[in-house]
């Protein structure tokens, strides 16, 4: 188990080497030049030229790859250019906004979708199952922004039940959660209905029923536990849609949250900032889909061990 | 029973290809469709109510939104139709080489995709139209980009598969050369898994393509872009909140439409799956 988890992070390294890689050739192809729009239009070729080396920006690419990779391993990101603060310390500061926010749609989606999913499953074709399909149909049609300003209007402003935006208390919470949730609310409960499915027609699930075992145990015993691996692999991918979305959700209800940092950071032509964030982002992806290939091997003893 | 026909059986598809046609001709017809000119501003009539005159309201800038929202259908649907075809272009050629030559170029290109993979949804499509600058070309290009690696996977898969098929052993066998094999024997096989993965992209394009617009990184005034027009509406949520939620309830039908029609095209091309 631990050589396999070793090995799966290892391989992870060159994939975020990469990955920054990709994001600082992105930025060094901008047309709009950092330094330029630090500094103003009218700003002298002499005040350019020394806050272009100050930021180390007159060496080839191939150095300040190298140069970002080594201090990377030292577990340095630079300074910020807008705020001149590490960019280690700002994605500190931004990232449990972005954490609670995603757990907690994870969770909203983790929770109704499979819920909603196993109920279609069980009773197929019932007025239920008829209405969950179109509501997951809609979900996975709305574009969250859009969501997020809807949901405004009738419980900020309509029924004043939930604050319009911010951060500080639960009830600040609920709206951006349920916004980021509701197109992977959609995505489970269309998974887990066909997994469900799928294996409640399984031959073994006929035999276990055949001898007399209660449906409430086939359902739990057999059905759950072998439908879980697909619902888990969606689970993990879809923790990369929640993070893109973050950016979005985050911008609607001014959630203080690394998506809405790096809209600004995009806005201000700040790329040491903008490339901490994209990295974080990444690592959290990798990591959470590693996590999601170790459970396999909780739920199936034939995955995992050799790896 | 052939696929169209099952396809014809499927309400729900064949309403998302009704929507799909109205959105067409939307977007083809907008100058004569339209009420009055998108662009037009009159100051004095800013946020005015859905009826009367503007049968939709009017936006921050008293602009039709009716107007506006038709011929937003001509930027939705230009951005997801081109990003769609450099998705598939794009991936096809990747796919298919990485696919039948092996080796190394198959190992370096596979592991590039893994790279890009790794981008969580939506910030590769940021990244890219940060480089590019805003604008209609440029979002097109940034979705059709991030559309690519996965379409790369989906043909490469295929065509391993399918390389190791019997029927296409007996065309080797037989001496066809890997051309003929490519285009005669593995692409067919591949183009009806690719449509459904077309159409249900194109439902995603224009997502992207609005949330792009949104966060004002994407198409940029005054051409009306539903995602723009939603951000527009953003500033005046609280005093006319018609501004901001009507476009937005064409993005979700478009998008609604493609899904539909993806669904049931797979339904109608594989009825195995059912």
């Amino acid at each position: 188990m631990l050589t396999f988890v070793v090995r799966r992070l290892l391989l992870a390294v060159p994939v975020l080497l990469g990955v920054v890689f990709v994001v600082m050739l992105t930025i060094d192809l901008l047309p709009g030049d950092a330094v330029t729009l630090m500094l103003g239009e009218h700003a002298t070729k002499d005040a350019v030229a020394v806050l272009r080396e100050h930021l180390g920006l007159d060496k080839p690419f191939a150095v300040r790859y190298l140069d970002y990779v080594t201090r990377l391993a030292r577990g340095d990101l630079g300074r910020s250019i807008q705020q001149n603060r590490p960019v280690a310390r700002e994605l500190a500061d931004a990232w449990p906004a972005t954490l609670q926010l995603t757990i907690a749609a994870l969770l909203i989606a983790a929770g109704v979708g499979i819920v909603a999913g196993i109920v279609s499953a069980v009773w197929p074709n019932s007025v239920f199952d008829a209405i969950a399909r179109l509501a997951s149909l809609f979900g996975l049609s709305m574009p969250i922004f859009w969501t997020g300003l809807v949901l405004i209007v009738v419980f900020s402003l309509w029924l004043n039940w939930l604050p319009v935006g911010g951060a500080g208390s639960l009830s600040h919470l609920v709206l951006p959660a349920v916004t980021l949730a509701l197109p992977s609310v959609a995505m489970v409960s269309r998974m887990t209905r066909s997994a469900v499915l799928d294996v409640l027609g399984e031959d073994y699930v006929r035999t276990a029923r055949a001898k007399g075992v209660g449906e409430p145990w086939v359902l739990g015993k057999h059905a759950l536990r072998n439908a879980f691996i697909p619902i888990l692999t969606l689970l993990g991918l879809q923790s990369g849609q929640l993070m893109g979305g973050a950016v979005l959700t985050e911008t609607v209800f001014a959630w203080p949250g690394l998506g809405r940092l790096m809209v600004k950071a995009i806005f201000a032509r700040d790329y040491v900032l903008l490339q901490g964030a994209v990295l974080v982002f990444a690592l959290a992806f990798v990591v959470i889909n590693l996590l999601v290939d170790l459970s396999y091997g909780l739920l199936d003893p034939r995955v995992g061990r050799q790896g | 029973m052939t696929a169209w026909s099952r396809f014809c059986r499927n309400r729900l598809a064949l309403l998302g290809l009704a929507l799909v046609v109205v959105l067409a001709l939307s977007a083809a017809l907008a100058p004569w469709l339209a009420p009055l000119d998108p662009t037009r501003q009159t100051l004095i009539e800013k946020r005015a109510r859905p009826g009367g005159k503007y049968l939709l309201g009017a936006d921050e800038f008293g602009r039709d939104i009716l107007s506006r929202v038709i011929y937003g259908s001509r930027v939705a649907l230009l951005v997801s139709v081109l990003s769609m075809l450099i998705a598939l272009g794009g991936g096809l050629l990747l796919g298919t080489l990485a696919g039948f030559t092996g080796g190394w170029l198959d190992a370096v290109l596979m592991r590039g995709v893994e790279i890009l993979l790794a981008f969580p949804y939506l910030l590769l499509a940021l990244a890219i139209v940060a480089m590019l600058g805003p604008g209609v070309l440029n979002t097109t290009i940034a979705v059709g980009i991030w559309g690519v690696p996965a379409v790369t996977r989906i043909v490469r898969g295929s065509v391993l598969t399918l390389r190791e098929a019997e029927y296409v052993g007996a065309a080797r066998a037989l001496g066809a050369p890997g051309r003929a094999l490519l285009r005669r024997h593995i692409l067919p096989n591949i183009i009806p898994g690719l449509i459904v993965y077309a159409t249900l992209f194109m439902a995603n394009a224009i997502l992207l393509e609005a949330a792009l617009s949104f966060l004002g990184l994407g198409v940029q005034p005054p051409t009306a872009s539903w995602g723009l027009m939603v951000s527009t509406g953003r500033d005046v949520l609280l005093v006319a909140p018609h501004v901001a939620t009507v476009p937005g309830l064409a993005i979700m039908l478009a998008v609604l439409a493609f899904n539909l029609v993806g669904d049931g095209l797979r339904d109608a091309l594989d009825p195995r799956l059912r």
